[in-house]
Parts: structure tokens; C-alpha cells; sequence
């Protein structure tokens, strides 16, 4: 599985953060940083979680 | 089996969604008073109000989505005006449609100014026609108060003062913002108006608009004074859409006439869950407090939770949210989470660095207000999630405190 982001849309709302905190945090610049870009399997559903909650849809999970 | 949302914004879509997600592959209908697919709000006092701003409402999915890859009956453009829980059936003008599983998720309505209806100029700001019609005054180069100095009041202000436009807000309580984040944080956010060159009027009321040939030319005060405008935006909070239901014996809020919740959203009716800006829900969080959260964040999470309890009872678990939410003015992200409900509020962070502010119960943080500290505003959240010490996140802010 692969996390994607798309840093233009993002505006740091960090609601990604909140739902997968040891895959997301608002960075310095005030957008995402992506702290695991493959997460293994287990972690589907809090990814998953992590992605809707995205108020901007800034998040895709690919495979 | 059919599962019926009513409603087609966030809540209703998440509902949608999630029902998909969880492998249901029944019947889904969705209903929708607006002609438009769902689309998203947060942006209609924010980017569509810039002179360069999009043009159009850009759906979250395209009606090929919804009706295709997720199987939704699409009935927009017609609202609902009837409920029999009895005979689980929604009336929509004359067609009955039959449920087995219901999501309310009508939303709220804007509320207006009284007595304003017909005059030209004067606006609420919920939909994609009301953000249309704005920005088309303040294209003119208008002459803007603004009625309440709420969140999305206070969007307006600063997308008018962002084109160099003058602006009034008028607010009648002595802080903008009270209920919502307390003294401390509304202070703030009343420097950030005065910083940006709005006129920010408190402790003042509203008593009546003036008019020449049909449109606003004026909002006369209670202290006797008579701004000038030519938009006229009211941003006095918005009433639950549950006119429907009236007569259907889905349980209203006896203030605001919401609809009723426990904590896993059902209504109390068989089959029946409601969720997002229309719903009262108790918060086991914060001492099963019952509270109606008007934010992005509380309508996903609640229409998807609605969907997954309204087809599996049995399965439906008590919801612990943390509200968030968040708020562009002037170029600053304001940030809340949690309750400003609370024994106290604590500055940890001054204004000069952005600002902070920590909020109480007993020895916990339930809540923390930011401007400008997008990196820590989730750090509270977890904290106020996990029934985190008071004492710990004092401690967390004063490692914050150098510049962010
Ligand atoms: C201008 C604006 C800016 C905002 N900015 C922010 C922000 O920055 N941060 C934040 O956290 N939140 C923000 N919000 C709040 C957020 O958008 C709402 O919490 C969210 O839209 C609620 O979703 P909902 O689906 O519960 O209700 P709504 O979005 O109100 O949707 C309800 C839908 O139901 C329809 N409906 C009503 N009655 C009926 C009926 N009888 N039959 C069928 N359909 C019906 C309505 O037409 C509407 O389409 C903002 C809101 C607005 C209006
Ligand atoms: S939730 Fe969305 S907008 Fe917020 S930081 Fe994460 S990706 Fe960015």
C-alpha cells in the first residue's frame, strides 16, 4: 500500500494527523509530511480513516 | 432491503459511502432539496469569494460515481415533507419511498434577518447560489456589514477586506465569538479583525435595514447611527432543516427543534439515525453532555457512522468524537478542538506568537483554541481524546511557545 498526497490542495488541517498520527503530521511549511509511505496492511483501516477525513481530499491510498 | 438518506451534503454523502464501504449491497436512495450534486461548503466563504476564485461548486463525486460505481438512486432537487416511522416511509411531493434503514442528514438553514425578505443586497451564506450572489456584490466593489461576528461572518469580512473593500461587523454581544470559544480566544479574534481594518461594532444591535428602490442602502444601529452598505450579509447561525418532521415523532430539541440523538445517533425510532449540523448528540466525552456540532468534521464522521448503525443496529457502538474545527481569517488559521465548555481558560501561548489557549475541567484538558499553530493543534486533540492530563498539556504548550 502507498500513501499519496497531493501538497497543493492540502492546507494542514491535520485531520489526517488525528486519525493516523504515526503516518501524518502537519509539517513545518503548514502541509502534510507523510512519516511512512508504505504502511503495511494492518494499518488499512486507520489509513483508510486518515484519508476521508482529509476536509480538502489532499489523501489517496494507492493498492 | 432499502436504506433512504435524506439529505445531500457531507452527511448524506459519507452515509452513502460508508454503507458501500461496509459491503452493503442493497437499495440505496438519497434524497436532496438542492438541485446540485453534494458538494462542499467550507470553501463558499473562503476561496469562492476571491476575485479569481472558482467559478462553480466542484461536486466531491460525479453523478457517474454516485449512481454507477455506488449504486445511488439520486432524487436532488426535491425535498422531503414527510416522515411515517410507522410504515417506515418518506413522503417526497406525492411519492412515497419506503425504508428499512433511514439517515436524517437534512442539515441546517441559514437564519435571516427578519422582515429582509425581497430587498436586493441582503444575503445569508450556506448554499453555491447565496456564495454566487456575494461574490458578485463584492465584485461591484460593495459597501459591506456584516450581521454577527460568527465564523463564517467573519470569512466575509475578510474576504472583503483582502480586496481593499470596506467592511462592518456588527456583533450585539461585547466579544465576537463567546459561546463558541470564551473571552480569552474571542479577544483575539477581535484584534485580528481590528488588525486587518474591519470596523468591528460590539455590544451593538441591529435594529432595521433601509432601502432605496428595492435594494439595502443602509443598517440602521441601536445606538442611532446609520452605516451605509450595499451587501448586507447575516451570519446569525443557522436552524436545523427539520421542518419535515414536525408531525413524524422523530424527537426535537424543544430550543432549536434538532433532531434528538444518543450516542450511537439513533433517534429512538426503529431503523431511524440522524447526523451532522441537523442532530443533537450526547458526547460521552464530556460528561454526556448532548451538543449540536456545526462542523465539517462532525458531519463526516457522523453520516458514516449513521449508515453502518442504521443497517446493523446490533453493531452500533457509542461515537467519542473530539469536535474540531477551522476558520481562515485575514491570512490566519484559527483552530479549535474539543469544548469551550470548561472551568477555565488558560493563555499558554500569547497573541504575539499566534496564540494558544488550554481549556479545563477538573484536572483535564478538554479543549485548546490556535492562531497560527497548525503544528499543535492535533497534539491537543489527542490529548483532549485520551482524557488527558491538565497538568501535561500546560506542560506540552510551554514547549511551544518560541515562535512556530
Ligand atoms: C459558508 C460555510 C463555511 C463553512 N466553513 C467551515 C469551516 O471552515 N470549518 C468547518 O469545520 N466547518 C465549516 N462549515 C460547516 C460545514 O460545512 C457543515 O458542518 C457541513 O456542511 C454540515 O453538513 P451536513 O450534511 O450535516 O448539512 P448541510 O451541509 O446543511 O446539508 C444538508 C442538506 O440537506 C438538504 N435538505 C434540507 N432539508 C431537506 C429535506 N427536507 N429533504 C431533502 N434534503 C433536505 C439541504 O438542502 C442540504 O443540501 C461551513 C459552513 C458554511 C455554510
Ligand atoms: S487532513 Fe488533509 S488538509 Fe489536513 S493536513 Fe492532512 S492532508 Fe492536509
Amino acid at each position: 500500500m502507498r500513501i499519496e498526497t497531493d501538497r497543493t490542495t492540502c492546507e494542514g488541517l491535520g485531520m489526517c494527523e488525528a486519525m493516523a498520527p504515526d503516518f501524518f503530521e502537519v509539517g513545518a511549511d503548514g502541509t502534510v509530511v507523510v512519516l511512512e509511505e508504505h504502511p503495511g496492511e494492518e494499518h488499512r483501516q486507520d489509513l483508510t480513516a486518515a484519508v476521508d477525513a482529509s476536509p480538502v481530499l489532499a489523501l489517496r491510498l494507492k493498492g | 432491503m432499502t436504506l433512504v438518506v435524506v439529505g445531500g451534503s457531507l452527511a448524506g454523502l459519507r452515509a452513502v459511502e460508508s454503507a458501500r464501504r461496509a459491503g452493503y449491497d442493497g437499495r440505496i436512495v438519497l434524497i436532496g432539496a438542492e438541485e446540485h450534486l453534494p458538494y462542499d461548503r467550507p470553501p463558499l466563504s473562503k476561496a469562492f469569494l476571491d476575485p479569481d476564485g472558482p467559478a462553480r461548486v466542484q461536486p466531491f463525486r460525479s453523478e457517474a460515481e454516485l449512481r454507477e460505481d455506488l449504486g445511488v438512486e439520486l432524487m436532488l432537487g426535491t425535498p422531503a415533507d414527510g416522515l411515517d416511522p410507522r410504515d417506515r416511509v418518506v413522503s417526497v411531493s406525492g411519492t412515497m419511498v419506503c425504508y428499512d434503514a433511514l439517515v436524517i442528514a437534512t442539515g441546517a438553514t441559514a437564519r435571516r434577518f427578519s422582515g429582509t425578505d425581497g430587498l436586493r443586497g441582503v444575503h445569508t451564506l450556506r448554499t453555491a447560489q447565496d456564495a454566487a450572489a456575494v461574490r458578485a456584490s463584492l465584485d461591484r466593489g460593495a459597501r459591506t456589514v456584516v450581521i454577527g461576528a460568527g465564523f463564517i461572518g467573519s470569512e466575509v469580512a475578510s474576504a472583503a477586506r483582502k480586496r481593499g473593500l470596506p467592511v462592518t461587523v456588527v456583533e450585539t454581544q461585547d466579544l465576537p465569538l463567546l459561546g463558541s470559544v470564551g473571552r480569552q480566544a474571542g479577544a483575539v479574534c477581535a484584534d485580528l479583525h481590528r488588525a486587518a481594518g474591519t470596523d468591528l461594532r460590539l455590544s451593538v444591535q441591529v435594529i432595521g435595514l433601509e432601502s432605496v428602490a428595492g435594494a439595502v442602502s443602509g443598517v440602521r444601529l441601536s445606538t442611532g447611527e446609520v452605516l451605509p452598505a450595499d451587501l448586507v450579509v447575516a451570519g446569525i447561525g443557522a436552524a436545523p432543516a427539520t421542518g419535515w418532521l414536525e408531525r413524524s415523532g422523530v424527537p426535537l430539541h424543544e430550543r432549536d427543534r434538532g433532531v434528538i440523538c444518543d450516542a450511537t445517533l439513533a433517534t429512538g425510532l426503529p431503523g431511524v439515525y440522524a447526523a451532522g449540523d441537523v442532530a443533537h448528540v450526547v458526547n460521552p466525552l464530556f460528561d454526556e453532555e448532548s451538543a449540536r456540532v456545526e462542523h465539517w468534521t462532525n458531519a463526516a464522521e457522523q453520516g458514516a457512522a449513521a449508515a453502518r448503525h442504521a443497517l446493523d443496529p446490533a453493531a452500533a457502538r457509542p461515537l467519542v468524537p473530539v469536535p474540531y474545527f477551522w476558520s481562515d481569517w485575514y491570512g490566519h488559521r484559527i483552530q479549535f478542538v474539543g469544548t469551550p465548555r470548561a472551568e477555565e481558560v488558560v493563555v499558554a501561548v500569547p497573541a504575539e506568537a499566534g496564540f494558544t489557549a488550554l481549556y479545563r475541567r477538573r484536572d483535564r484538558i478538554v479543549g485548546a483554541f490556535t492562531v497560527d499553530r497548525p503544528r499543535e493543534i492535533m497534539k491537543y486533540r489527542r490529548r483532549v481524546a485520551a482524557r488527558g492530563s491538565w497538568a501535561e498539556a500546560v506542560a506540552f504548550a510551554a514547549t511551544t511557545t518560541t515562535a512556530a
